[in-house]
C-alpha cells in the first residue's frame, strides 16, 4: 500500500500522479474464510479492520452486493457526537468518538473528521432541563458537554433565529464540541483500504442469497458467485438487516423505513457548527464544499425503495427555515433517502444471534454513521473471542425479550419512534 | 407520494395516513407472554409484499389492512378493518 | 430585435439588455465573456449553455434579504434594476487570487485532500477553515427574505412537462379528448426550440403557432405555466412544480416571488427535449467555448452573435443549423470540424473537415483565440474567438428514473432513452428519440480537458480514480465530485460514462449509471417551506380561554403545540416569585388554573367497564356511579406511558382523562385498542379534548367557592355531580393534583369565559403551571414526561399497589420478563436538601462527587409554604434506599446539593387535607 501524504501527491505533480495503485484488490472469493461479513458498508468494512488489524484475523472477506460504501455510510448526514443521555448509548458513542480522533492517521485516509461541536439547541425552560440533564449525564461520565446560554449560542451561530417572535425561540443550547462532522464516503474507503492492506477480501458485486445450515450452527454462506464456507457469520448490513437474518429463519425487532436527506447549493460559510434541536426532528450543517446539509424525520412507513416522499422533505426544511430563516433564497440541491434499520427502542443491535456461528450487527436507525469505527471495533473485538464485548452487551438482540430496551425516548416499542 | 384507496373515502394522499404495525404483531388480549413477546418485537421485515394496519388518522379516522409491496409500494388490496368499519 | 433599454448592473458595472433577454444573454451583448471563476482551480469561465444547465455562469443576484447566490445566468431574465455580482473570486473577477490554485493543480488530483491534512482533528480544523472559504460559489445569504413564497394544490388528468411541439401537441390532444391539463415550461416563452430554430409548423410561424396552441387549451380548461420548473416526480403521478412568479432578486407586486405546487395527475407526459453534450478537449472550459445549439439560441433567438470567427466542432449534423445561423448574422465560420468520415454536411459551403476534432483551445480569462484541431491525423490551428461544439445529445431523463422509469440505450444515438415506466408517465418528442450523433473521446492534454466543469473534474481525475479502484459509476463520482455541483452533472456525465466506457472497451450500459435525484433543478427552500415560515412554522394550538388569559397579560409556555399561561406575574414579579405567590395562596386559601387542554374521552356502552380495564392498569368496575379514581394505562410492554382520570358519570358512561402532552398519542392507541383487541365489545369512545373546557379550583377553600357557585354541597374527594356555574351544566369533580381539597369543573368549551369569570368572582387566585410544578412536586405526583417516562413499570413508580390484581390490562403479558425484577432498575423517590441548597432540576444522582450516576432527578421544586428544597427522581433500586444521602450534581450547571432520599409524597401523605 502506498503511504498517502502531502508529498507523495507532490510527487505526484510530477509524475502526473501516475504512482498511486489501486485502494484496494479486486479478488475472486475464495471458497472459505475464518470470518465472512455480509455488507460493505461503513460498518461491515470497519468490522473487517479491526479484525485483521486489532486481533490479527486476516482471513476475512467483505461481502457486497453493490459496490462498497453505497449504502448508508454513503447516504447520511455525516455528524458524529455521543451526546445520549442513556449510560450505554453515551458510553458506546463515546468509545465511538474517541476512535474517530485519531482515525484518519490510523488509517492512512483522511476522513476529515471536522470536531467543529454539536450543538443542540433549547427552546424553552423544559428543554433548557432536558439538556442540561444530557449534559449531566454525559459530564459524569467525563464526556465533554457545555451548556450555553441564549447570548453564547448567538455567538457561535449568528445565522439562527434570535428573535423573540420566532416559533422556535432559542432559550439556549447543550454542545458537545467535540463532536463535528466527517466526509462519509471516505470512512468507508479508508477502512476498506485499511482492511484490504491486511490481506481482507473486499468481494463487491457479491449477493448473499442464502444461509449454509449445519443443524443450528451457520456454515456458510451461499451468493452469486458461489458458495462460500465460513467460521463465523457476521451480518453487518443495516436497512437489510431482517432481509438477510430472515435467511437463517429469524425475525428481528426491526422495520426498515425510508430516512431522507437533503443538501442545497453550496455558499461560503454559514453553518459552523452542527445544529440540533431538543424540540424539532430537523439536523443541519454545512459541508466542506459549502452545501448546507438537512436531515429529518424517517418517513415513518416500511419501505426499501431508497426513495423518500416529499412532505417528509419540506416538513424538514420548514423547520430548518423557522431556524435559519436566511435558508430560504438558498436552493436544495438534491434530495436523497437511506433505508434504516429502525429498530424497537431506537438503539442498535449488537451480538450474537439465536444461530451459532451467526452474529449480527445492525438496528442502527438514525444512528449508524458516528457509530462507524466504534461498532466496527467492538463488534470485532466480539468476534475474535466470541462473545459480545462490555460496551455492546446492553445492545444485545435478546434484550426486547428480556424487557431491558435502552430506550433514550422513552417512546417504545415500535419501530416509529416520533 | 403513493395513491391510498381509503375503503371508505376512496383515493387520498399518502401523508393522511398512519402507519401503525404489521398486521401479525397485533397482540391478543389473551396471549401467552411468549406469544405476545414474539409478536410484540419479531418482525419478518420482508424485502416484499407484507400485511400491515394502516389508518386514515388526518381524514376520516377508520383503520385498514392493506398488503402491499414494501419495495415498489405496489398496493394489491385494502380492507376495512374493526367494529367501526363501514360495511 | 429591440433596443436595449433595461438597466442591471453586473460586478457594479452599468448595463442595458433588450427586453426578453437572460442575463446570459445580455452579457454577450454587452461583450462580456469572463461571467465567474469554477469551484476549485478557480479557473476563469464564461457562458457554456443557454438553459438550466449551466455549469459556469452562476451570479449572485439581488440585494439585502433578496439576495440568490448561484444563480444561472442563463436562466435569469433581465428586469430592470437587476443587480448581478459574480463570485467565488477576490478580490475581483478579472484579477481573482484564488487562480492561483491553477498553478499547484498538478498537485491537487481528485480526492487529493484524502491522502494529506492528517495530524489530530484541531489541524485538520485549521485546514478545513481555508478550504471552506475557498470552496462554496456564492456568498452565504445573512438578511430575512422579505417575500413570500405560495403554495397551491391541483389535481389534473394529464401534466405535461414542456413546452416544445410534442409537448404543446400532447397537451392539445388531451384536452381535445375532454382531459384537465396542465402544461408546464420552465422558461418564460412557450416552445423556446422554435424560438432557436424558427420555422412554420401547421402553416403558421413556429413561435406564433406555440401561442395559438396554448391558446386553445387554455380554451379547453387546460392551464399553461412558463418559467415553472417540474422539479419531482414521485409515486403515483405526484408532481411538485415551482413556478417563478418574479424573476431570482426581483421584488414581487404582491408579495409573493414564487409559488410552488403539488400536482397529483393521471398521467404524466414527459416532452423535457434534450441536453446538448460539450465535446471534451484541452481547455474546452473557456470563455468563448460555447454549445452549439447555445450559440444559435443566441443569435436566432435573443439577437447576439456572441463571436465573429468561428470554429464550429460537432459529432453530428445538428450544428450545421449552428454554423448556417452565424453566417446569416454576419459572423465567419471559420471551419466545420465533423468528427465523422463522411458527414452529411459537405456541400453546405463551410470548409468542413472529416474525421476531424478539437484538441486545445488557446486563450485566456477574456475568451479564447484559436484552436488546434485534430484532423484525420494532422495538426491545424485555426484563429477564433468563438467555438461552438457539439458532442451530441443526452434525453432530460430525470423525471422518468425519478418515476422508477428504465433506461434503454439507443446506439445511433449514443445516448439513454426511457424505456419501460413504472406508474403512468410517458415520455413524447426529442427526449424519447433524440437525434443520431457519434461519440469522439476525450483530446487533448486530459488533466486540461474539463468533464464536469463546474467541480473542475478532468479526464484525468476520471483516469486516477479508475486507477485508483473507484470503479463503479457511484464511486467515481464520489471521489472525483463528478456530477455534485449545481448542475448536477447535466452536462458531464454522459461524457464521464464515454470514457470509461472507452477505456475498459465497455459499451456505455456496462460503464453505468448514475441515478437522478430529485429536484431536476435546484429548487428555492423558500418555496419548499411554503407558508410554514417564522410563526407559521408549526400550528399554535390556543385553549378556549386563550383570549381571557391574554388580557391578564401571563408569561405563557409553549407546552407542545399548545399556549398556556405558565404564571400570572402581579407588578414586577418574577416567574418564580409569581408562582411561589400562586402556590401559597392555593395552600392557604384558593385558586384556579386552567386546565383545558387535559385529554379527556367519553366511554359509553354496556362493555364500558371490560373496555376500560382493559385500557388501564387499575380496576375500574368497582366504581360506583359518580365516583372516579386515579388511573395509569401500559404499553404493551408493560411499561406506564401515560396517567390521568376515570369517572363513571353512569352506569355505563365514563370519562377518561389523561395528559395533555399524550392526547394525540392516547387518542389513536384507544382507537386502536377498541378497533383491534376490543372489536368484539359493545363500547364506543369520543375524543371531547376541545369540546369541554376544565379548570381546577384548588385550596382548603375550594369547597366553600364550589357549594356557593353551584348552590349545593360538594362532591366529596373523587366524586363527581352535575351542576349548574353560571347557569351552565357542568360536571364538578372532586380531585386533587395539588394535594389541596380541589375540584375540576368540566364544561361545555363555548362558555369558558362565563365559568372562569363566575369563579374568579368568588376571590380565586389564578394560577399557573409554573405554581401546579411546585404544588404537585411537593405533593409528589407524576407528571407524564420526565417522571412516567416511558422506561418504568407501574410497580416501579410506586404505584404497585393500584394495579388490577385481577390482570386482563394491556401489558399484563409481557410483565414476567426477567430484567424487571433486576434490583437495579430505577425506581421513583422523593429527596430532600439536606444542608440547605436547591437541588437542581434534571441532575445526576451520585453518591459521591465524581462517582457513576445512580439517578437523577425529574422535578425539583419547595416546600410552598415553609420553604426547603425538595424533589422527585429515579434513582436505581430507590424504593428500599429512604433515608440513604446522596449527591445532586450538575456539572454541567456547576452546582451540587446534599440530599435525602425520601418517599416522594412530601406533603400531607396521608391525604388529610381531601376532606372537608
Amino acid at each position: 500500500m502506498s503511504k498517502y501524504s502531502a508529498l507523495s501527491l507532490l510527487r505526484g505533480a510530477f509524475n502526473g500522479q501516475s504512482h498511486w495503485q489501486p485502494a484496494w484488490r479486486d479478488p475472486e472469493p475464495k471458497t472459505s474464510y475464518d470470518v465472512v461479513i455480509i455488507g460493505g458498508g461503513g460498518h461491515g468494512l470497519a468490522t473487517a479492520y479491526y479484525l485483521a488489524k486489532v486481533h490479527g484475523i486476516t482471513n476475512v472477506a467483505v461481502i457486497e452486493k453493490g459496490y462498497i460504501g453505497g449504502g448508508n455510510v454513503g447516504r447520511n448526514t455525516t455528524i458524529v457526537r455521543s451526546n445520549y443521555r442513556l449510560e450505554p448509548l453515551s458510553r458506546f458513542y463515546e468509545f465511538s468518538l474517541k476512535l474517530w480522533e485519531g482515525l484518519s492517521d490510523d488509517l492512512n485516509y483522511n476522513v476529515m473528521f471536522s470536531p467543529r461541536g454539536a450543538l443542540t439547541l433549547g427552546h424553552s425552560d423544559a428543554d433548557m432541563i432536558q439538556l442540561a440533564q444530557k449534559g449531566d449525564a454525559m459530564a459524569v461520565q467525563g464526556i465533554d458537554a457545555e451548556l450555553l446560554t441564549r447570548d453564547q449560542v448567538m455567538k457561535i451561530e449568528p445565522c439562527l433565529d434570535f428573535s423573540r417572535q420566532a416559533r422556535f425561540p432559542i432559550e439556549g443550547a447543550m454542545i458537545q464540541w467535540r463532536g463535528g462532522t466527517a466526509r462519509h464516503d471516505a470512512v468507508a474507503w479508508g477502512f476498506a483500504r485499511g482492511a484490504d492492506s491486511y490481506g481482507v477480501d473486499i468481494i463487491q458485486k457479491c449477493e448473499v442469497t442464502g444461509m449454509v445450515m449445519g443443524g443450528n450452527r451457520v456454515v456458510g454462506v451461499e451468493t452469486s458467485r458461489g458458495r462460500i464456507n465460513a467460521g463465523t457469520v457476521a451480518i453487518c448490513a443495516a436497512g437489510h438487516s431482517g432481509h438477510v437474518a430472515a435467511m437463517a429463519g429469524l425475525k428481528l425487532p426491526v422495520e426498515s423505513q425510508t430516512l431522507q436527506a437533503m443538501v442545497t447549493e453550496g455558499v461560503k460559510p454559514m453553518v459552523q457548527t452542527v445544529v440540533m434541536t431538543q424540540s424539532l426532528h430537523c439536523y443541519i450543517s454545512q459541508s466542506d464544499k459549502g452545501g448546507i446539509v438537512f436531515g429529518g424525520d424517517p418517513d415513518n412507513w416500511p419501505s426499501y425503495a431508497q426513495r423518500g416522499q416529499p412532505v417528509t422533505m419540506e416538513l424538514a426544511v420548514q423547520q430548518g427555515l423557522a431556524l435559519i430563516p436566511a435558508l430560504s433564497r438558498l436552493r436544495m440541491l438534491r434530495c436523497w433517502a437511506g433505508v434504516t434499520d429502525m429498530s424497537f427502542d431506537g438503539s442498535p443491535i449488537i451480538g450474537t444471534t439465536p444461530r451459532d456461528g451467526l452474529w449480527i450487527n445492525g438496528g442502527w436507525c438514525y444512528g449508524g454513521f458516528k457509530a462507524t469505527p466504534g461498532s466496527g471495533y467492538l463488534f470485532a473485538h466480539s468476534l475474535a473471542h466470541q462473545r459480545p464485548h462490555a460496551i455492546v452487551e446492553p445492545f444485545s438482540l435478546d434484550r426486547f425479550e428480556r424487557g431491558s430496551p435502552v430506550d433514550e425516548n422513552g417512546t417504545g416499542p415500535f419501530p416509529n419512534h416520533r | 407520494m403513493k395513491l391510498i384507496p381509503c375503503p371508505h373515502c376512496g383515493n387520498r394522499a399518502q401523508a393522511e395516513f398512519v402507519y401503525e404495525r404489521t398486521a401479525d404483531s397485533v397482540v391478543p388480549l389473551d396471549a401467552e407472554p411468549d406469544a405476545a413477546v414474539a409478536a410484540l418485537f419479531a418482525r419478518a421485515n420482508p424485502r416484499g409484499v407484507e400485511e400491515e394496519i394502516w389508518r386514515h388518522t388526518y381524514g376520516c379516522g377508520s383503520w385498514m389492512l392493506i398488503r402491499r409491496d414494501r419495495v415498489s409500494h405496489a398496493i394489491e388490496w385494502v380492507k376495512p378493518l374493526g367494529p367501526e368499519a363501514l360495511p | 430585435m429591440n433596443a436595449a433599454t433595461i438597466n442591471f448592473t453586473f460586478d457594479g458595472k452599468a448595463l442595458r439588455a433588450r427586453p426578453g433577454q437572460t442575463l446570459a444573454a445580455a452579457l454577450l451583448d454587452n461583450g462580456t465573456k469572463l461571467v465567474g471563476r469554477s469551484f476549485k482551480y478557480h479557473r476563469p469561465r464564461g457562458i457554456l449553455s443557454a438553459g438550466v444547465e449551466e455549469p459556469n455562469a452562476l451570479v449572485t443576484v439581488g440585494t439585502g434579504g433578496r439576495t440568490e447566490p448561484n444563480t444561472r445566468a442563463t436562466d435569469l431574465f433581465v428586469y430592470e434594476g437587476l443587480v448581478a455580482t459574480s463570485q467565488n473570486r477576490w478580490p475581483s473577477l478579472s484579477s481573482d487570487l484564488g487562480s492561483a490554485l491553477q498553478l499547484v493543480a498538478k498537485a491537487l488530483p481528485a480526492g487529493f485532500y484524502y491522502k494529506t491534512f492528517f495530524g489530530p482533528p484541531k489541524l485538520w480544523l485549521f485546514y478545513e477553515k481555508f478550504i471552506r472559504r475557498a470552496a462554496g460559489l456564492g456568498p452565504a445569504p445573512t438578511e430575512i427574505d422579505p417575500d413570500r413564497y405560495a403554495t397551491r394544490a391541483a389535481f389534473c388528468d394529464v401534466l405535461v412537462v414542456g413546452s416544445g411541439p410534442a409537448g404543446l401537441i400532447a397537451a392539445r390532444d388531451a384536452v381535445h379528448a375532454g382531459k384537465k391539463v396542465i402544461l408546464v415550461e420552465q422558461d418564460a416563452k412557450l416552445a423556446p426550440s422554435l424560438l432557436r430554430d424558427p420555422h412554420e409548423i401547421e402553416s403558421k410561424p413556429g413561435a406564433a403557432w406555440a401561442e395559438d396552441v396554448a391558446a386553445e387549451i387554455r380554451a379547453n380548461g387546460g392551464k399553461v405555466l412558463t418559467r415553472t420548473s417540474a422539479s419531482g416526480l414521485w409515486d403515483d403521478q405526484f408532481i411538485c412544480l415551482s413556478e417563478k412568479l418574479v424573476e431570482p432578486g426581483q421584488v414581487p407586486a404582491n408579495g409573493f416571488t414564487q409559488r410552488y405546487w403539488h400536482v397529483r395527475a393521471g398521467e404524466v407526459v414527459l416532452a423535457t427535449g434534450v441536453i446538448e453534450r460539450p465535446l471534451t478537449f484541452a481547455n474546452n472550459d473557456r470563455p468563448g467555448v460555447m454549445l452549439s445549439q447555445a450559440v444559435r439560441t443566441y443569435v436566432n433567438r435573443f439577437g447576439v452573435v456572441p463571436g465573429q470567427r468561428v470554429v464550429v466542432a460537432t459529432t453530428g449534423d445538428d450544428a450545421y443549423l449552428t454554423a448556417q445561423a452565424l453566417r446569416d448574422a454576419g459572423a465567419e465560420v471559420v471551419a466545420v470540424l465533423d468528427s465523422r468520415a463522411a458527414p452529411a454536411g459537405q456541400d453546405s459551403g463551410f470548409a468542413v473537415f472529416n474525421s476531424a476534432v478539437p484538441v486545445t483551445a488557446k486563450g485566456g480569462k477574456n475568451g479564447v483565440t484559436a484552436l488546434v484541431a485534430n484532423l484525420g491525423g494532422t495538426e491545424r490551428t485555426f484563429a477564433c474567438d468563438l467555438i461552438a461544439m457539439s458532442g451530441g445529445f443526452t434525453p432530460l431523463v430525470h423525471l422518468h428514473m425519478q418515476a422508477g422509469g428504465k433506461l434503454d440505450w439507443d446506439e445511433a444515438a449514443q445516448a439513454f432513452v426511457p424505456g419501460a415506466s413504472r406508474w403512468n408517465v410517458r415520455t413524447v418528442g426529442l427526449a424519447a428519440e433524440p437525434a443520431p450523433a457519434e461519440t469522439v473521446g476525450a483530446t487533448g492534454v486530459a488533466k486540461q480537458a474539463f468533464v464536469d466543469f463546474q467541480n473542475d473534474v478532468t479526464v484525468a481525475d476520471l483516469d486516477l480514480a479508475w486507477r485508483e479502484g473507484y470503479r463503479s459509476v457511484e464511486h467515481l463520482k464520489r471521489y472525483t465530485t463528478l456530477g455534485m455541483a449545481t448542475d448536477q452533472g447535466k452536462t458531464g456525465n454522459m461524457a464521464a460514462l464515454d470514457r470509461i466506457a472507452r477505456r475498459e472497451g465497455m459499451t456505455v450500459p456496462e460503464a453505468g449509471l448514475t441515478t437522478f435525484r430529485p429536484p431536476h433543478t435546484p429548487v428555492s427552500m423558500g418555496a419548499l417551506a411554503g407558508l410554514a415560515t417564522g410563526e407559521h412554522a408549526q400550528p399554535t394550538r390556543r385553549p378556549a380561554l386563550y383570549d381571557l388569559h391574554a388580557a391578564k397579560d401571563p408569561i405563557w409556555l409553549n407546552a407542545g403545540y399548545w399556549k398556556r399561561p405558565r404564571a400570572y406575574p402581579v407588578g414586577a414579579e418574577t416567574l418564580a416569585q409569581a408562582g411561589l405567590r400562586e402556590a401559597r395562596a392555593v395552600r392557604s386559601s384558593v385558586g384556579m388554573c386552567d386546565v383545558s387542554t387535559l385529554a379527556k374521552f367519553e366511554v359509553q356502552g354496556p362493555d364500558a367497564v371490560q373496555y376500560l380495564e382493559r385500557v388501564c392498569q387499575t380496576s375500574v368496575g368497582k366504581l360506583a356511579v359518580g365516583r372516579g379514581r386515579y388511573t395509569f394505562m401500559a404499553r404493551e410492554d408493560s411499561l406506564v406511558f401515560d396517567d390521568g382520570t376515570v369517572w363513571r358519570l353512569e352506569e355505563n358512561r365514563f370519562l377518561l382523562t389523561s395528559s395533555t402532552g399524550g392526547a394525540s398519542r392516547m387518542a389513536t392507541w384507544l382507537s386502536y385498542v377498541r378497533n383491534h383487541l376490543c372489536a368484539d365489545l359493545k363500547v364506543s369512545l369520543v375524543c371531547v379534548q376541545e369540546h369541554y373546557a376544565a379548570i381546577a379550583v384548588a385550596g382548603p377553600k375550594s369547597s366553600a367557592v364550589m357549594a356557593k357557585l353551584t348552590g349545593a354541597e360538594s362532591p366529596r374527594h373523587m366524586s363527581v355531580v352535575d351542576a349548574r356555574i353560571a347557569g351552565i351544566p357542568a360536571w364538578v369533580m372532586a380531585a386533587s393534583f395539588s394535594g389541596e381539597r380541589a375540584f375540576e369543573v368540566h364544561f361545555d368549551a363555548a362558555h369558558a369565559e362565563a365559568v372562569w369569570n363566575a369563579i374568579e368572582a368568588e376571590g380565586c387566585t389564578p394560577y399557573g403551571l409554573e405554581a401546579m410544578e411546585l404544588l404537585r412536586i411537593e405533593k409528589g405526583h407524576m407528571v407524564v414526561g420526565p417522571d412516567i417516562d416511558g422506561r418504568l413499570t407501574a410497580e416501579e413508580l410506586g404505584l404497585g399497589k393500584m394495579v388490577n390484581k385481577a390482570g386482563g390490562w394491556i401489558g399484563a403479558s409481557t410483565l414476567h420478563r426477567p430484567a424487571f425484577v433486576d434490583p437495579l432498575r430505577k425506581q421513583f423517590v422523593g429527596l430532600e436538601a439536606i444542608d440547605g441548597g436547591s437541588i437542581p432540576e434534571g441532575s445526576m444522582l451520585v453518591r459521591w462527587i465524581g462517582g457513576e450516576a445512580e439517578g437523577h432527578v425529574t422535578g425539583s421544586g419547595l416546600r410552598v409554604l415553609e420553604g426547603g428544597s425538595i424533589a422527585i427522581g429515579h434513582l436505581k433500586g430507590g424504593h428500599k434506599r429512604h433515608g440513604e444521602e446522596l449527591y445532586a450534581y450538575s456539572p454541567t450547571r456547576k452546582q451540587k446539593a446534599k440530599v435525602r432520599v425520601t418517599s416522594p409524597h412530601c406533603y400531607d401523605p396521608a391525604g388529610e387535607r381531601y376532606r372537608d
